[in-house]
């Protein structure tokens, strides 16, 4: 069968930085896959190379069947995209979010009607729909953000530190919606955390990035398992494979970054 | 199946002689989307606009009155005022469109521009839509220009040629300079160095222009590089067409044929450059 993402040997270098060093993955169709590893282990350079922002530098890759690199547009009809950083405009209310981007991916006005209210009640939006995003909450907006990379029902759905910044309640609620996501509609969902918890919710399988390499892979229990079993949590396999300090990477543009994403709007 | 159906809308052109056709409809339909998104932006908040206006109100009202007295400018038969009319308006175009390119570093510094670049649309169809854009913003200095002109008692032609004409040369004229504005912004990539490069392009594409005195009182090299200056262009168009019985210096034909030629090359530089905003 064919993966819905796949990859052999995908590298990237910035100058004599290996970011991402000869990953090699598959994801099956339907499955939820965590790529985990503190900041600056390349989780965000592989979300990039796959949704076709960034060349690789070699190896191959693709996404619902189509090559990353020979046919890109292919690979975008495909897939959604919810950044790590920000992406709905404040400037505009929830709705005209959504109408902006289902224009532009050339969805019918008749399909418009139906879809575009479709997805603000999935995520619970429908209240709120006509209020400017300005005024959301950091929650509501990645929830909207995650309403319009499904919008078009891509095969494959890219969430790049879902909730980053977000309070417990946010966290849990952006959680029950990517879960239904998965289990109404049968979307793939590649997604990249720093949470463990957030694997061990969602993650059907995880692979852990640690400079630029995958060090270990499987289903979050087999993890557990391959440290000492019983009682160990998933941030024990965590510091076991990547050393102890969790924030090892980062640099001052992604502290900047990661601040800025936690304050959201304002 | 349906989903195939509504990725690819220009499918249902199935003969090959209709390719290009629907190409181009995706194009600008994908163009348009983008500049609708402008001009909701600018309805939920027009106060921006607003405070555009002071600009070209105080050139007019304080610079224009005291030079059409002083008259030490030759404008020939032209009143002062009238002659520096439609240049304060190419000015206005300009200085709204030059700092376009500092939203498309703040698209990126949040990810707008990442999700935007991910959609199956074409990169010179958003580089368009952008360019567009900032037509939609200029286009409401032109009303503001054209009410203080009024005030001012300035000769302007009123017909429907003369204003379409004038919407036109605005538009094509803020998506030349936002486009090369895009252009720089995907090359620094950083708001503060956007910022003094944009310091630096503006006074020398304004001053070194036909804008506020003629061609004829340049030194050589000045009027050398003016011919060189797409700005002169734009103002001889607007010159030509604002006010009534102006005849033009290069005509109409080569004004619009620079201001199209130059932007056509800047939106097909702009697509190629756009994606490495991203990175």
């Amino acid at each position: 069968m064919t993966f819905a993402v796949e990859s052999h040997d995908l590298t990237r270098r910035f100058g004599t930085l290996i970011a991402v060093d000869s990953l090699t993955l598959s994801v099956d169709s339907g499955e939820v896959f965590g790529l985990l590893g503190p900041n600056g282990a390349g989780k965000t350079t592989v979300i990039k190379m796959l949704t076709t922002l960034l060349p690789p530098t070699s190896g191959t890759a693709s996404v619902a069947g189509a090559d990353i690199v020979k046919h890109p547009l292919a690979v975008r009809r495909a897939i959604g995209y919810v950044p790590q950083l920000l992406s709905a405009d404040g400037t505009l209310t929830g709705r005209e979010n959504l109408l902006i981007f289902a224009k532009l991916y050339g969805m019918r006005r008749r399909e418009r009607k139906v879809e575009i209210p479709a997805a603000l009640a999935f995520m619970g939006l429908d209240g709120s729909a006509d209020r400017l995003v300005r005024q959301y909450s950091g929650g509501m907006i990645r929830r909207l953000e995650i309403a319009e990379a499904m919008l078009h029902r891509p095969q494959v759905v890219f969430l790049d530190e879902p909730t980053v910044g977000l309070d417990p309640v946010a966290r849990q609620a952006v959680w029950d919606h990517i879960g239904r996501l998965r289990a109404d509609w049968g979307t793939t969902i590649l997604l990249t955390t720093h949470y463990m918890e957030e694997a061990d919710a969602l993650c059907g399988r995880v692979a852990i990035m640690h400079l630029g390499r995958v060090v270990a892979g499987g289903s979050p229990a087999e993890l557990k398992e391959s440290i000492g079993g019983e009682g160990s949590t998933l941030d024990e396999v965590f510091a076991h494979y990547t050393g102890d300090n969790l924030d090892s990477g980062g640099t001052y543009r992604e502290a900047g970054r990661t601040r800025r994403t936690a304050r959201r709007l304002h | 199946m349906k989903q195939e159906e509504r990725a690819a809308p220009h499918a249902v052109f199935t003969s090959p002689w209709l390719r290009p056709l629907a190409a181009t409809a995706t194009f600008v339909r994908q163009a348009l989307v983008i500049a609708e998104l402008e001009a909701r932006k600018l309805r939920h908040d027009p106060t921006e606009l607003l405070t555009r206006a002071v600009q070209p109100a105080l050139w007019l009202l304080v610079f224009g009155q005291v030079f059409t007295h002083t008259r030490a400018i030759p404008t020939g038969d032209l009143r002062y005022i009238d002659f520096m009319s439609p240049g304060i308006l190419a000015q206005s175009v300009l200085f709204i469109s030059i700092f376009y390119g500092i939203a498309a570093i703040w698209e990126r510094d949040v990810g707008i521009v990442h999700k935007f670049l991910v959609a199956p649309a074409s990169r010179a169809a958003i580089a368009t839509g952008k360019a567009l854009s900032a037509g939609v913003r200029a286009l409401s200095q032109a009303i503001i220009v054209y009410v203080l002109a009024a005030i001012l008692q300035v000769r302007l032609a009123l017909t429907v040629q003369a204003v379409l004409g004038v919407i036109v040369a605005v538009v094509l004229g803020a998506a030349l300079f936002s486009t090369f504005s895009l252009i720089v912004a995907c090359l620094v990539k950083t708001r503060e160095r956007f910022m003094g490069i944009g310091q630096v392009l503006t006074m020398p594409l304004f001053f070194a222009s036909n804008a506020i005195y003629p061609l004829s009182v340049m030194p050589d090299w000045l009027r050398t590089i003016a011919l060189g200056n797409p700005l002169t262009y734009e103002v001889d168009a607007l010159r030509t067409l604002m006010l009534s019985g102006q005849a033009s210096s290069y005509g109409l034909g080569v004004d619009f044929a620079v201001l199209t030629g130059v932007t056509a090359l800047f939106v097909v530089i702009a697509g190629q450059l756009y994606p490495r905003i991203a990175t």
